[in-house]
């Protein structure tokens, strides 16, 4: 069966350097860091009290923005959106915009084969939390009707239909890190198995919760850099301490390449390959082989040799283990044509940005895809010292400042706890 | 102090996102304000909480219009 092409028409992104793709991208190529101390709880008591929150955000205003909607519908949209965590807002927000930017009008006659694939790593867990809270101090009762439907990791996709008429395929992959990534690629398939013509798809999160920050701090997963948050988040420098939790979503739309032709749609990258893969060896390390295999299942998929692609979005995070090897597993897959300064580079935006675990692989996507539509090679900030093992690869890791670059080709990786990889090829068109 | 009617027009409002014209004393919170099941479990419990009182399951069936949600705060409540 020859596969039917999918191409990227629309982006939308909540993130900690930006509500809206021109502004994101602006900060994570400029490097301007958006992490800062913890806002959402007290987290005096904690090991590491910074994170990457969202800043400026109204949900109702975010999701009307540059419309004009009766006060009626915005009310209604209101009240929804009382009872939902904020990860169901990003998710929405974000699918919204990344649906209005492709100009698709979904009627009677498409919605059916139109679809959304959504997830979080984490999902509810604010809304779980003080519930569960409630619950202790006042009794069954007074817990809310809408606990339920305001906390699953399922309601980015069920709300985006709701609102916008979608009634093709609608799920929710979760898969800690690799969420989103999980969510595209297979939205990917979907459109090329043909259950469907065109989807949204992508993740979001609100981890930033007392517990969820306490199990990542008791991990020490996290960087605990807390007096100079700003150059907490250094991939690949020899004085790494852990990721930056942060929140946020990345939506894209994908439609079949002739169904967006057919309506004139603005092309913005083709989704050329998708690859996965398991590690079958630890619950939280990665091994490094995992990461591998998903990036040659990848270029297999995309039909591309590891000399066709110039770009790598890393997952790499800040931590020891996985940036070391993330890095190893690249120099490995891409061979002498990882060590061409000039053809091929690899930088991690999460040095700017944080890590957005289940929205981490949609911002990220997003970026790969500014990169090749720009000529740009987002930084890697913070990287003063790298580690001698990384540098013994040889490779160019885009260090402090962005680099310009004519590419064709753009991967970005995702890894997850569970040993969960997933890795997407983006081409331009 | 407001009246028992302001305050639960007040609680009306905003569970139901409505607009304040439209909660007048025989308007039905399903028919007339486009409240769902689960808003109407939530709507009792939020009046439960500013009056500080429990609406049994099977009178808070019963409470259907905002003047039924005022005659029983009046009839339940010492206010």
């Amino acid at each position: 069966m020859s596969k039917r092409r999918v191409v990227v028409t629309g982006m939308g992104i909540i993130s900690p350097v930006g509500n809206d793709i021109a502004t994101a991208w602006k900060n994570v190529v400029e490097g301007n860091s958006s992490i800062g101390p913890v806002t959402s709880f007290d987290a005096s008591a904690y090991a590491t009290r910074i994170a990457g929150e969202v800043h400026d955000f109204d949900p109702v205003e975010a999701y009307f923005a540059g419309t004009d909607t009766p006060d009626d519908e915005r009310r209604a949209i209101a009240k929804d959106f009382k009872r939902m965590d904020p990860f169901i807002h990003y998710g929405i927000v974000a699918g919204t915009h990344a649906l209005r930017q492709s100009g698709l009008v979904i009627d009677g006659r498409n919605a059916a084969r139109i679809g959304i694939a959504a997830g979080a790593g984490i999902g509810g867990l604010h809304t779980i939390e003080s519930t569960a809270l409630e619950l202790a101090e006042k009794g069954p009762r007074k817990v809310s009707p809408f606990y339920v439907p305001s906390s699953i990791i399922n309601m980015v996709a069920g709300n985006l239909s709701i609102y916008h008429g979608i009634k093709g395929p609608n799920i929710a992959l979760v898969s800690a890190c690799t969420t989103a990534a999980h969510n595209i690629g297979m939205a990917m398939r979907l459109i090329q198995y043909g259950d469907a013509d065109a989807m949204l798809a992508g993740g979001a999160e609100f981890a930033t919760t007392p517990t969820a920050m306490a199990g990542f701090c008791s991990a020490k997963a996290m960087s605990t850099r807390n007096d100079d948050p700003t150059h907490a988040s250094r991939p690949w420098d020899t004085g790494r301490d852990g990721f930056l939790l942060s929140n946020g979503a990345g939506m894209l739309m994908l439609e079949e390449y002739e169904f967006a032709k057919a309506r004139g749609a603005n092309i913005l990258a083709e989704l050329s390959g998708f690859g996965m893969s398991g590690d079958a060896y630890h619950i939280t390390a990665p091994s490094g082989e995992g990461a591998e295999l998903a990036m040659r299942n990848a270029l297999h998929d995309a039909q591309l040799q590891p000399s066709q692609v110039q770009y790598v979005n890393a997952h790499s995070t800040s931590t020891q283990v996985g940036d070391l090897g993330e890095a190893k597993a690249i120099r490995n897959v891409f061979g002498d044509h990882a060590t061409q300064k000039g053809k091929f580079a690899v930088s991690s935006t999460k040095s700017v940005t944080g890590h957005l675990l289940g929205a981490a692989g949609g911002v990220e996507a997003i970026f790969s895809i500014m990169a090749l539509r720009e000529g740009v090679l987002p930084p890697t900030m913070n990287l003063v010292d790298v580690d001698p093992e990384v540098a013994a690869l040889g490779m160019d890791l885009v260090p402090n400042k962005a680099e310009p670059a004519g590419i064709e080709v753009a991967m970005s990786n995702s890894f997850g706890f569970g040993g969960t990889n997933g890795t997407l090829v983006f081409r331009r068109v | 102090m407001s009246t028992i009617e302001e305050r639960v027009k007040k609680i009306v409002i905003e569970q139901l996102g409505v607009k304040e014209d439209e909660v007048t004393a025989n308007a039905s919170f399903v028919d007339d304000l486009g409240a769902d099941s689960l808003d109407t479990v939530e709507l009792v419990m939020a009046l439960e909480e500013e009056f500080e009182t429990e609406i049994p399951d099977e009178e808070a069936e019963k409470i259907t219009t905002v003047q039924q949600a005022v005659d029983y705060i009046k009839a339940h409540t010492k206010d």
